[in-house]
Parts: structure tokens; sequence; C-alpha cells
């Protein structure tokens, strides 16, 4: 067993009211390429934290290159070689990227040195970077080659990767993997994490999955189909959305030359938008996070007030409608942050219902709430949607991810809406949940409804989607139809590789 | 073995429910010892402040003095706690508190000696009115300038103190006053302007009325209508409240407007009745104290009316351990800042749980 980098040993940890690990046994060897795969809430993050010692474990060991390993803070991690890229990024977008790489290091070299093993290392490993440019200025995939040059800087043995392509274009995932080939080729090992299968099956040699805090399996992924892992992943086969008639009918949406400022210092702002929607399509919109999604989704919710004729329902303007006035002639909204957007966090589902429900359910009357009416409402969400809560009056941050999705797209598809407006769905959502939610606006398109889903995952878009377009910078790529449209060009509508350089395409192993 | 914090799911409603009970007796106790420094006996100090002012030796005038004092601080934490609860935090009740002593007393007084049954309620709406007009001064500049009403609100406290020594030496100055600062006695000089006891003997006054019925106004505002659950969504989730189709604009306008009036309210009833005339030094914290008295209260209406009767009882009972063992007035202040210090402090265990050593693994 002396041959493995990294050897977990029955890593067990509890959290009030979940086992996040229990009993967690797997090991990695030198110069491999790791996978770890799991749903959301399958203990993925619980136990990569515990490697780059952020979390104490409760039982079991690790060792290290052969002798114990129990870092008790990232910073004895660290020195012992394991280097970690989050999902968020820890960037300062004030600051240069060499200062940034020098603010995560432990023991930083001086300013004209680090900048030139900046360029040393970023160059040897396909992954150019100028270490004089505010990160603010950069693209989604330069900042994770930041985060990434600033580990390579330590010399890690062991690189973990947390969901690493959630922002990136498909053009910027084959660079990325370049690199980590390259990078495992000469020794270093990486833990790869995500949920998206075919990415694992193209990069990693030996995948361990894990479900509900236990390890379910062990296998090599290239060896496996998608729907194999999926089925080990999630313990059961998936049900796959299916359409079931619907024409396209009158146009019900119409956005023409929407633009708009950004709202803030870090958001982007809507550039010439235009398209229409027509009764029984489904329009997805793909893209890389914040290239305006949140923005567009606002200006179509009500939240954001474009100029006067860029927005129209069924002919009438209500770019200077209220979400409110919008909701009155059925134009609805899901935002993307469940909790403490399209959701109050503290306050109870019934109060949840009446968040968004309240003119078309009539949940008020002369201004006073009809209680009992809200009530009934959110029991026929939880009950159409099968939303899992002890109760109408259970506050909605208490609920699972997925169970709240369901109720918040259950809330909003239960008015039958005109047209419904949703960004990212099934984010963060298990298997089961998101193929239900998929079904359930698939289900409001057949009967006449308009949907465009905003969504950066490409795999759900296609499942669904009738028409596609992609945000980038704010602008929307010209509307093609969805079937037949091959990655590459979804990634070319998404930006391509943001003019990044894919400088190590031959370093296969 | 050691004690460790670990988060709750979701705050305990027992815990919650039961912590100002708690603080309450923490503060009996830490106060207990402080006065026990102070070299009195501590259970005589304790009973001194909590038990004597409703039915100690002087209790007959001690009784009506506590809804002198509970009436305007339940009258001002209302309408605070509207405002809290959205998240706008208006600190400056004390300045509308004033501005609505002086704009209600200044149109009585322009009647004097006129008697007509009009003019005490003619006085209610001005004060009211000059209280909201106070409070939209930050409300219009936070909704057109985005300034922060924290700011605004308590310096414009500094301004009304000042109009108010203004008013009492020069524009509202007693002209029978023989050149003495502070205006006609109202109360005692001016039958149709004042604000007497209702009912001899329990200090109930026009005031204290008004409290009562801004406790149910407000409990039935923030439980059944629209804009009660329109502030509790800003304050829980202010981008959920937008996505609502809630206008914070709206919101902020509305509550410090009501805060506004209702501390204009009660300065009114103020200066019409227990105080009796405008002077320089008419304001005495009421404005400040309802900020503690409204967190006391858990923001909640009927938790307010109980936290205001709470803090009249320990200025009360205070005075007297002053007068009666000669406690110094710097440790009944200390007292009363050891009852928001504990009930801070309390909220903690609503939060978190303790736990202690090591977590045991349930597989």
């Amino acid at each position: 067993m002396t041959d493995a980098l990294l050897r977990l040993d029955g890593l067990t940890k509890a959290y009030p009211g979940v086992v996040a690990n229990s009993d967690v046994t797997f090991q990695i060897k030198p110069g491999e390429v790791h996978a770890l795969l799991g749903e959301n809430g399958a203990g993925k993050s619980t136990l990569v934290k515990t490697i780059y010692g952020l979390v104490k474990p409760d039982a079991g060991q690790m060792h290290f290159g052969g002798v114990p390993f129990a870092p008790a803070n990232p910073h004895a991690a660290r020195a012992a070689g394991v280097a970690m890229v989050f999902q968020h990024f820890s960037l300062f977008e004030a600051l240069s990227v060499a200062e940034n790489v020098a603010l995560g290091m432990d023991d930083p070299p001086g300013r004209r040195q680090l900048s030139a093993s900046i360029r040393e290392v970023s160059a040897a490993y396909g992954l150019p970077l100028d270490p004089e440019r505010l990160v603010g200025d950069l693209s989604a995939g330069e900042r994770q080659r930041v985060e990434i040059v600033r580990c390579l800087l330590q010399n890690p043995k062991l690189l973990i990767m947390d969901e690493p392509t959630s922002v990136l274009t498909p053009q910027e995932v084959e660079i990325l993997f370049h690199t980590l080939r390259k990078l495992a080729s000469e020794g270093t090992s990486i833990l790869y994490i995500s949920h998206k299968l075919e990415e694992i099956r193209a990069l990693c040699e030996d995948a361990t999955v894990l479900r509900l805090g236990k390890v379910v399996g062990t296998c090599d992924p290239r060896e496996k189909t998608a729907a194999e892992l999926a089925e080990m992943m999630v313990g059961s086969a998936l049900h796959v959305p299916e359409r079931t008639g619907g024409e396209a009918g009158e146009v019900l949406l119409e956005v023409s030359s929407l633009s708009l400022p950004a709202p803030n210092e870090f958001g982007t702002a809507l550039r010439d938008i235009s398209f229409s929607l027509r009764a029984g399509e489904i329009l997805g919109i793909g893209g890389v996070a914040g290239n305006g999604q949140d923005e567009l989704l606002a200006a179509l919710s009500g939240e954001s007030l474009a100029a006067p004729g860029t927005v129209k329902l069924s002919g009438q303007d209500v770019s200077r409608a209220r979400p409110d006035a919008r909701r009155r002639l059925g134009l609805l909204s899901a935002p993307e942050e469940r909790l403490g957007h399209s959701a109050a966090p503290g306050m109870s589902l019934t109060e949840n219902a009446l968040l968004t429900g309240e003119i078309r359910e009539e949940l008020t009357a002369n201004g006073f709430i009809r209680w009992a009416k809200a009530r009934g409402f959110a029991e026929r969400i939880i009950e159409a949607f099968d939303v899992r809560t002890p109760g109408t009056e259970t506050a909605a941050g208490a609920l699972s991810g997925g169970n709240l999705q369901k109720f918040v797209i259950g809330r909003e598809i239960l008015q039958k809406p005109r047209v419904f407006v949703v960004n990212q769905p099934t984010w963060g959502v298990d298997a089961a949940a998101a193929a239900q939610i998929r079904q359930a606006v698939l289900d409001l398109a057949s009967e006449g409804a308009g949907v465009i889903v905003i969504s950066q995952d490409l795999d759900e878009l296609m499942e669904i989607s009738d028409h596609f377009s992609a945000l980038n910078e704010g602008r929307l790529a010209p509307i093609r139809i969805a079937r037949g449209l091959s990655i590459e060009e979804i990634g070319l509508m998404m930006g391509g590789a943001h003019d990044m350089q894919d400088v190590a395409p031959e370093a296969r192993a | 073995m050691k004690l460790k914090l670990e988060r709750r799911a979701a705050p305990s409603a027992l815990v919650s429910g039961a912590t100002p009970v708690l603080a309450v007796i923490a503060t009996m106790i830490a106060g207990g010892v402080m006065f026990w420094a102070l070299g009195a006996n501590p259970a005589e100090a304790i009973r001194i402040i909590f038990w004597d002012p409703l039915f100690g030796d002087f209790a007959s005038y001690t009784r009506g003095q506590l809804l002198i004092k509970a009436g305007p601080l339940i009258l001002i934490a209302i309408g605070l706690s509207l405002g809290f609860k959205a998240g706008i935090w208006n600190i400056g009740a004390e300045g509308q508190y004033i501005i609505g002593a002086v704009v209600g007393a200044g149109v009585g007084l322009a009647f004097y000696p006129t008697e007509s049954r009009l003019i005490f309620p003619l006085m209610v709406l001005a004060g009211a009115f000059g209280g909201w007009a106070w409070a939209m001064i930050p409300a219009l500049l936070k909704t057109r300038l985005g300034t922060n009403e924290i700011l605004v609100s308590l310096m414009l406290v500094y301004v009304a103190q000042n109009i108010l020594a203004s008013m009492s030496t020069g524009l509202l100055r007693n002209p029978d006053g023989m050149g003495f600062p502070g205006s006609r006695n109202i109360a005692r000089d001016f039958p149709a302007a004042a604000n007497p006891e209702l009912i001899a003997g329990t200090g109930i006054h026009w005031g204290v009325v008004a409290a009562l019925i801004a406790v149910i106004f407000a409990y039935v505002l923030m439980t059944r209508h629209r804009m009660g659950f329109q502030i509790r969504l800003a304050g829980e989730a202010p981008k959920a409240a937008r996505f609502g189709g809630v206008r914070p604009r709206r919101l902020i306008l509305f509550t410090l407007g009501m805060g506004g009036a209702l501390a204009g309210l009660a300065g009114l009833f103020e200066v019409a009745g227990p105080a009796g005339q405008i002077s320089i030094d008419f304001n005495s914290g009421y404005g400040f104290t309802a900020i503690i008295v409204a967190f006391l209260g858990r923001l909640h209406p009927l938790g307010i009316l109980l936290a205001g009767l709470l803090m009249a009882l320990t200025y009360i009972g205070g005075e007297l351990a002053q007068t009666m063992i000669g406690m110094p007035a710097a440790a009944i202040q200390l007292f009363q800042g050891m009852l928001l210090f504990f009930l801070l402090a309390m909220d903690v265990f609503a939060n978190y749980r303790i736990r202690l050593g090591r977590t045991e693994v349930k597989a």
C-alpha cells in the first residue's frame, strides 16, 4: 500500500442531522487523475475539505506519502503538498494577478521574482497569464488560471479541483484538460470533483463514487458509459423527460433592442437583446456564469425596468411594468438564487407561496392576507410537486436545495403562466428532482405556455429546448434551432475560448 | 472536554421566547452582585427596583408613574419596530419626539386662551405631523440620494434639540413668564389643550390609550396585512422582496413616516400632559430608550408592550433605589445596561446550542 500518494481509511464526519461522510476509504496513486463523483449533497465537499485541513473528521485516518496525515488547517495541508482550486474563486478584483497570487501563498517571494515565476509556470502548463493585469478584467477561465497557477507555484503533489468546469465554455474546458493531463504526466496527482459524467470519462483514470456520504463504488470511468456512471451515482435508473405534442403558436413575448446598464459594479450590462418567444416554445439560453443571465431575468421579471417598447407581452408593452403587474398579465419568473431571491429562507412555505402567488391566486382581499387560502396554495404546491417537508409552516431555508427548488418552480407553474422565465432550474438539485423539474417545464410548454430556460448546464438545455441561444458579455447570440447543434457551435455562441490560447495541445501523456 | 457552540438549523422558538425572561433573571443576579459590592443588601435593592414600584409603600404614586413612563416608550418603540423589522434603522426618534411636541404645542398655544373641543384633536394631528415631517427628512434623503438613514436621523436629533432650545427661549416662550425660558404650562393653564389623567391615580392619559391602540394596530398590520408581510419580507430577504413586488422606497417612506408620526404623538402627549410645557430640557431620552424597548420586546407588538412596562419599572425602581438606599445614578444606568447586554448575550442560545466535548458520531 506504500505506492499510494494519499490513502483515506474509514473517514467519517457528521453534522447535526446529517452524516456527510461515513466510513470513506479509497486511495490516489501518484500521477493519477482520480475522479470523485457524486450528486450534490453526496459528501464530496466535506471529504475534500477534510483532505485540505478545513474540516476535522470525527473518525478515520489519512496517510499522505506513506506517513499519517492529519492537517490541522489548510496551511499544514499546503505544507505537505496538497493544493486546492475552489469552485468559487477567492480573488480580489481590484488587485493584479501577481498580488492575488502572493496573497494566497504562505511565504511569497519578492514581487519581481514572483512575476517571473508566474510567467514561467503559466507558460509551461499552457495557461498564459500576465501577472500585472487586474483580476477584475479577466474572464472566468482566466481567473481560474490564476487559482491554478497559485497552486502550481507551490509544487503540489496533489491538486484538488472542485467542479472546475462549471464556469468554462467547452473550448476552455478542453484547454484545462490539456493542462491537467500534462501535470499528471509529470507525476502530480489530481483529485477531480464533478458530477459531469462525460468530462470524467474523458479525463480520469480512476473514479470513486459517493452517495449519501458512503463510497458506493470505484471504477475506471473510461470503461463505463455515462448512463452506467449516472446509475452508480444516483442509485437507480433515471427517468428521461419526454416532450408530448405542442406546436409553436402565436408570439407571446417580444423583446426588441433591450439594453440595460449594469445594475452594480460587478453586474453585466445587457446589450441590444432581441428575440421573440412563441406559445408552446422552449427557448434555452446558455452561457458562462456572469454574462448577463441574472440581468436578463431581472429585465423580464420586472425587477429592472427597461426603456419603453423593449419588452412586449402579447403585443402589450410591459417594459415599465413592475413584477406584480407582469404577474397579473401572466409573465412569471424564477430567479437562480433560491435562498434570498426566489424564496425568503427564514419564512414559512405559506409565506413563500404568498410571495409571488398573491395576485394570480387572489391571496389577499383589500390588502388583508387570506392566510387559509395561502396555506391551501402552499399545500397544493407541496402535493403536486412532491416537495418533501414536514408541513406548510416549515421555514423555506430548512428544506433541501432540491425540495425548495421544486417548491419555487411549482409555485410559478401552478399559477398557469403564459410566459415562464427560469434561471438555472436544476442548479444544485439531485438528479431525480432535476428530471421532475424538467418534465414540469416540458409539460408547461406542451400546454401552450412560452418558456425561457436560462442555464449553464448545456446537456439540460439540449434536452429540453426547441431553440437555443447563448449570452456572452450581455449580448445574445442569434437564435438557432437546438436540435443538431454541435458542441463546437454551442461553444462558439458562448464566446469560444475567449481568446485564450491553447499552447499545449499535444501534451497528452 | 471543551465547550462548543453549534449553530442550530433553525432558531429555537422556545429559547427565543424564553431569553427575555432569562435575561431579566441574569440581570437581577449580576445586578445583585453589583449592589452588594456597593454595600447594599442585594435582595433589598432588587426588591426596591422590581417590587416596590408596584406594591411598596409609595405604590399609590409610583404605579401611576409606571404608565406615564411606559406610554411614550411603547408608542415610540412600536413605530421603530416597523422600520427595524424591514431593516430600516431610525435612530432619531428622540428628534421626532421633540419636533412632534414643539409643533403640537405650538398649534395649541396659538389658540390660547380660546376654549374649544377641537383644539386638542388638532394638536394631536399637528404632533403626529411634526414627527412625521422630521422623519421624512432622512426618508427622502435615503430614497432620493441614497444617504444612510442611521446617520441622518441621529444627527437630526441634535438639530431638534437646538430648535427646542430656540423655541423655549424665543417663539414659544411664555409671555407672562417674566422672561424665564419655557412655554406656558399647557397642562395647568390651558384646559382645552391639556392631556389630563383620565382615571385618577392610574397615570392613564391619552398617550397611554394611543400606545395601546398602536400595539393592536401594529399586531394586526404585521400578522394580517400585506404591508406587514412586505415589511417582514424586506427585512428577511431584500432581494426576494423586490422579486415579490415590494417597492423598497415606499417601504422606507412608510416605516420611517410611521415611526416619526408615533414618536411625534408621544412628544405631544408628553408636553400636553406629564411635562406640561415646552422647556429646554423637555426631552428625557425616551426616543433612545425606546430602541432598547423595541429590541427587548423582540420587535413584536406584545413583546414591546411588556418590555415598555419592564423598562418603566426599572426607571421608577431605580429612582426609588437612589432615594431609599442611596444607590448612585450611575449604578442604576449600569443595571439597565446589563439588561440589554444579557438580552443580546442570551440571543446566542436561540441561534446556537452548546455541546460539551466531541460530537458522538451516529452512523
